[in-house]
């Protein structure tokens, strides 16, 4: 890029920020709607369920019900459209808790919809199946249970989708709260997807309620009190941010009135160029052709004192105490004395981490699954999602990401990773009530529709989580040593010149050369001079 | 011929010189940081020092270039072969044997071959190369374009530590010749005071002490 048009950037940037800033603070949720739905008749009534709520909503928000169904809110299937995989929740295999089919109920408590009980089919098609409630209740009343196929508890018994215990929703006061969603609508699902708060991302975790500055400085009410909607900005209920095809770049920003709305990255709001133009500024923003913000300005994920799971091993799941009951090892200590689990008979071991350093890869954006039907080599370590990307692309940055280390189960004739039927209270063959993975991966198999050997082993996996949650403040920026550095963090990171990791490579140790033999050739000469000529004339030393 | 003590670095030329002095060791030390061999100071203040001291010494140089052409200094440092020959024999030879220098400074020379020739290879070839691969090391985001932008920088950036590298090496050599003939002390003092004995011709001293009677000291 030509100097001039840096500089130029860089000031419009900064201009650029100077009114987004000002114009975020008119558009939080604070803000005064037009509607107050609590002065609504037609919400003033008793409702039996959520889906009674969402026919009331449509009374009005006659095309709300149509925009969610395009959503992948919704839909839980995403076609990639470079690499053509068939994604989505309803598809994919994690290293969690694995699949969703066979899971139904469980896991479909998350779905912005209500009933979708089997993923062999689409979810259900009633215009009224839309959950509103779940992202618009602004009373704090409303909840899923956590094994309620979507709907709201209706009676004090069982655990909410944040594992709480569950209450009886008040679906009237919460229909007439509604207004746009908050942290805590996003956070109910986002927060705690894998099994609990921060299992599975490491970036979104329940300390984004309400973090302190320094734990995130655009959602912090000390910082710009962002809710999470301010960046992944939303058009016709279709959200922007995809974990499948990331936006990794975006010259053009969102900015202005009548501009297009559907990225959320940070360049965004604060360009390519967005340190200040000073000399330090200037090389700092050097790096960002090659650097994620992300990398610098989240040094460590997991922060705010919630854990996340760094660690699963479901080869070791199925051990039973002397009574046959299943048991419990706590002994992860949170740092706010809590214990978490490290070894539970449904799922095995665990291990967890706060403050973790993230690990570096280059990354396009782009993500290829391992999906059930892709053959896999069990003597390696099986990326359940693959992030591509490299140094020559010229496209491709340094992100961090939460690599999450698994050891799951797969069927060792066919080398393909397995559906496991995990959860299923009233099936004999559901692995957390009958600890016997024969019978639960043959019957996730069967209700995937998918080929199975009968034999199954475990395999060693990863799976990578792009960290871009938990931005910390300037001032806490990682440091410019903790990479350059001779064991630096991306001392595996092949492909880019860093200053500082290598004072050994050719060029330094020839010149250590040059200056060693011309200090030892000035001692000889010195030495000489001191014994052979034994100072006549002038020479003084 | 007659020796006289007279003024043979003017003020200009000492600041150059000593400027230099602070601003080079400035750049070795911190780039010595940068490049991994000490940790003495955190890499980003290495950064900001080493560049704000490259940016001086540039400055610097361009003002010592014009003073250079303005005042036909710069014909100082045209080496010659006359003279080299013996100048070598003496640090190899004639040195332990405890001769006398075999070359003197006069008026419109003020360094003996060996030393002009070497300051000639260090201001054509070797700062060039340090300043140059230091321009495009700094600006690496006005000229970075996609993938190749990497090997390009590691390529100057070698160069840059080579250079550096051979720069430390002359400083040794530099300041141990110090030492050599009427010590280190004596070798230092022209370059404080800007007086030093050098042979003047009758011309010379005549010109001198009726025109620049301030840069010729009573005989």
């Amino acid at each position: 890029m030509h100097w001039k048009t840096t500089v130029g950037a860089c000031v419009a940037a900064g201009f650029v920020l100077l009114i987004s800033g000002a114009a975020m603070a008119d558009t939080t949720p604070e803000s005064h709607p037009t509607a107050d739905h609590s002065k609504f008749e037609a919400l003033k009534r008793e409702f039996a369920s959520g889906p009674e709520v969402t026919a009331a909503c449509l009374a009005c928000h006659t095309e709300a019900s149509d925009q969610v169904k395009h959503s992948i809110h919704w839909k839980w299937d995403y076609e990639h459209p470079d690499t053509g995989q068939k994604l989505g929740k309803s598809s994919v295999i994690n290293a969690f808790c694995g699949n969703v089919a066979s899971n139904e109920a469980r896991c479909t408590s998350c779905h912005t919809g209500y009933g979708w009980e089997d993923m062999s089919q689409p979810p259900p098609q009633e215009a009224n199946a839309v959950d509103c409630l779940v992202c618009h209740d602004t009373s704090g009343e409303y909840t899923k249970l956590s094994t309620g196929a979507g709907h709201p508890p209706m009676e004090a018994k069982g655990q909410t989708i944040t594992g709480a215990d569950a209450w009886p929703v008040n679906l009237s006061k919460a229909a007439q709260s509604v207004g746009a969603p908050g942290r805590e609508n996003c956070g109910g699902c986002h927060f705690y997807g894998g099994g609990g708060d921060n299992v599975k991302h490491g970036d979104l975790s329940s300390a984004l309620y309400e973090p302190a500055r320094d734990v995130d400085v655009h959602m912090s009410a000390d910082g710009q009190n962002f809710t999470c909607s301010t960046c992944h900005v939303s058009e016709d209920h279709v959200f922007a941010g995809s974990r499948y095809n990331v936006e990794t770049h975006d010259t053009l920003g969102t900015g202005l009135p009548g501009h297009r709305r559907h990225v959320a990255t940070c360049e965004s709001c604060h360009g390519d160029t967005p340190h200040p133009v000073n000399l330090k500024g200037v090389k700092l923003n050097d790096h960002t052709d090659k650097v994620a913000c992300q990398t610098c300005h989240i040094p460590e994920f997991a922060r705010g004192g919630v854990a996340t799971k760094t660690v699963w091993d479901w080869s070791t799941a199925g051990r039973l105490d002397a009574d046959g009951k299943p048991i419990h090892e706590d002994d992860f200590v949170q740092s706010d004395g809590k214990h978490l689990h490290t070894y539970l008979s449904t799922k095995g071991d665990f291990e967890w981490g706060e403050n973790v350093e993230p690990y570096y890869a280059w990354f396009d954006g782009q993500v290829r699954y391992t999906l059930q039907s892709d053959e896999i080599d069990p003597t390696q370590v099986v990326e359940v999602n693959k992030i591509t990307g490299s140094a020559e692309d010229g496209v491709s940055k340094i992100w961090p990401f939460k690599r999450m280390v698994g050891r799951q189960a797969y069927d060792s004739q066919l080398n393909r990773l397995v559906f496991n039927h995990v959860w299923g209270p009233t099936t004999d063959t559901a692995f957390w009530t009958n600890f016997d993975y024969a019978k639960s991966i043959e019957a996730g198999m069967k209700a995937a529709g998918a080929e199975y050997s009968g034999e199954f082993g475990f395999v060693d996996t990863y799976m990578y989580w792009p960290i871009t949650h938990m931005v910390a403040p300037a001032e806490n920026a990682m440091d410019c040593a903790e990479c350059h550095a001779e064991d630096g963090r991306m001392v595996n990171l092949a492909g880019i010149y860093m200053p500082g990791t290598d004072s050994l490579s050719p060029a330094g140790m020839l010149g250590r050369a040059l200056v060693v033999l011309t200090a030892l050739g000035v001692l000889g000469h010195l030495v000489l001079r001191l014994f052979a000529g034994k100072s006549k004339g002038d020479d003084h030393v | 011929m007659s020796r006289r003590i007279v003024k043979v670095y003017p003020f200009f030329e000492r600041f150059w010189h000593w400027a230099q002095v602070v601003l080079i060791t400035t750049l070795l030390v911190t780039g010595m940081g940068l490049n991994g061999l000490h940790g003495l100071i955190p890499f980003g203040p290495a950064v900001m020092l080493h560049t704000v001291a490259a940016l001086a010494l540039l400055a610097l140089w361009i003002f010592a270039t014009f003073w250079l052409f303005t005042t036909g200094t710069w014909r100082q440092f045209i080496p010659k072969i006359d003279g080299m020959l013996s100048v070598a024999r003496f640090y190899a030879w004639g040195v332990f044997k405890g001769e006398e220098h075999p070359y003197h400074k006069i008026l419109w020379r003020k360094h003996n071959p060996l030393q002009a020739a070497t300051y000639f290879f260090l201001k054509w070839a070797i700062f060039p190369a340090i300043w140059i691969t230091g321009l495009i090391y700094l600006f690496y985001g006005v000229w970075d374009c996609g993938a190749g932008s990497s090997g390009v920088l590691t390529v100057v950036a070698n160069l840059h530590l080579l250079a550096a590298y051979v720069i430390a090496a002359f400083i040794i050599v530099h300041v141990y010749l110090l030492t050599v003939g009427h010590g280190f002390r004596a070798h230092v003092r022209p370059m404080v005071t800007g007086y030093d004995e050098i042979d003047l011709t009758p011309e010379q001293e005549a010109y001198l002490e009726t025109n620049e009677p301030g840069r010729i000291k009573a005989g």
